[in-house]
């Protein structure tokens, strides 16, 4: 147990650098696929430094509360994760944040950001379903819903999930707001949302979700990772596999509408999900 | 300098507001975004948000009817800001200073950091203002400071 809680402990402590680090690769990559130099890879941090110093202007207290817990539900998700707790609580706790921050969104009277809450509920019900169904597969494999007992398991799952691969990928450009699931909130303000649900947040506030995405970042890629539980180095380079396929995807493509996005992900997504689910039925849970 | 003011001189978001340029000005400003100038290498966004922005990038001339709104972005912005006046417009009015309508430069309404001149000015005499006026707000921000000790 106490290894557990150190290892939690380590993760939580370390995640914001790896976090901001991938996310100022990103960030050098999408300006170099633009012929741009881009930024400095520690951009991130320098963002975020400068928000927290920047002085308070909240619209109400309530928006302060709104982007602590977003915060802590994703560190708790993460410390849970490398817990190797159950991942339905993992996926609620999750949740649970989202829907805060949403509600931040909601309380302020900006139309922006209450047209941006709107559609990132719509995103949030576009990708759980996705989430619950892989939580799903692993209760077939294993017989349990915790993160531990999949490293029970003698094969990777991404062998007999292959699909999940895909859909987790799916999740996490959603998750990040990249093209063209961007629809709630982008990372450039220049179009008819300004920044979507993000937009009346501002200095320490923002600072805060700022740090929130990148423990969630880390999140994304520690689900992927544990496709391929049997050997980690090949786990985390499937993980970042994805995260360059979600970078390149944002980059070629539009941003399209809530209701395409929400049909994607609920026929092809599910699908997918579907498919890989009646198979892993028909085979049943794997020989540990 | 301590790690906040090298955060803050490394990343300056930037908000961009036309208060009734011809358009020149505005041109030269979205340049430096392009891959020619890329400002993005200096950590400098066109955030578009003035609750997120912390420079204020005005062009053009002032006139009864962008005054209130250039007032209300700019009390949007959180502290530290500042802000840059770009083109003969925003300076003091230029071609247009003696219309009906036009109340004058940007410092008729706001306290202006830089006064970046030219009809247009290019693109990195833009930059170069941006640069000027992050150096005037950490003097201020320090000043501040000191005074609050
Ligand atoms: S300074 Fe010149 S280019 Fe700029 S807005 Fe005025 S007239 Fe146009």
């Amino acid at each position: 147990m106490m290894a557990e809680y150190l290892a939690a402990l380590a993760a939580v402590l370390v995640a914001p650098f790896i976090g901001g680090v991938l996310m100022g690769i990103d960030r050098i990559v999408s300006a170099r696929l633009q012929s741009r130099q881009g930024p400095p890879l520690f951009q991130p941090f320098y963002d975020i430094l400068k928000l927290f110093a920047k002085r308070r202007m909240a619209a109400n207290t309530f928006q302060m509360i709104s982007v602590s817990v977003y915060l802590a539900s994703m560190v708790l998700s993460l410390a849970l994760l490398f817990m190797g707790q159950d991942l339905l609580v993992l996926l609620f706790i999750l949740a649970l944040g989202n829907i805060m921050l949403i509600l931040g969104g909601f309380s302020v009277k900006s139309p922006y950001s209450q047209l941006g809450s709107q559609r990132e509920v719509i995103v949030l019900l576009a990708y759980e379903p996705l989430l619950v169904c892989m939580v799903v597969g692993t209760y077939i494999m294993t017989g349990s819903f915790s993160a531990a007992s999949i490293f029970g398991l003698e094969r990777p799952l991404a062998l007999s999930m292959p699909a999940f691969v895909i859909t987790q990928a799916l999740v996490m450009a959603m998750k990040l707001h990249k093209s063209p699931f961007d629809v709630s909130a982008s990372h450039h303000a220049h179009q008819e949302l300004v920044r979507g649900i993000y937009t009346e947040f501002s200095g320490p506030q923002m600072a805060v979700i700022e740090l929130a995405h990148l423990y969630e970042l880390v999140l994304l890629l520690g689900f992927i990772a544990l496709f391929w539980h049997t050997n980690l180095g090949i786990g985390i380079a499937l993980a970042l596999a994805c995260y360059g396929a979600v970078i390149v995807l944002d980059n070629i493509s539009a941003r399209m509408t809530t209701r395409w996005m929400f049909g994607f992900t609920w026929s092809f997504g599910l699908a997918l999900a579907a498919a890989n689910l009646a198979a892993l039925y028909a085979t049943g849970p794997l020989p540990r | 300098m301590g790690l906040i003011d090298i955060a803050r001189s490394k990343s300056p978001w930037i908000l961009h507001f036309d208060a009734g340029a011809c358009n020149g000005c505005d041109i030269e400003l979205l340049a430096c975004l392009t891959p020619v100038y890329d400002v993005e290498r200096f950590g400098i966004i066109n955030i578009g948000n003035p609750k997120h922005a912390d420079v204020l990038l005005v062009t053009g001339t002032v006139n009864k009817r962008s005054a209130r709104v250039l007032r209300n972005l700019y009390d949007q912005m959180p502290e530290p800001k500042a802000v840059v006046a770009i083109g003969a417009c925003a300076l003091s009015g230029g071609v247009f200073h003696q219309c009906y309508n036009i109340l004058g430069g940007v410092d008729s309404v706001l306290p202006v950091d830089v006064y970046v001149p030219g009809c247009a000015p290019k693109p990195e005499a833009i930059i170069e203002g941006v640069v000027m006026a992050l150096g005037k707000m950490q003097e201020r921000e320090h000043a501040r400071k000191r005074g609050a000790a």
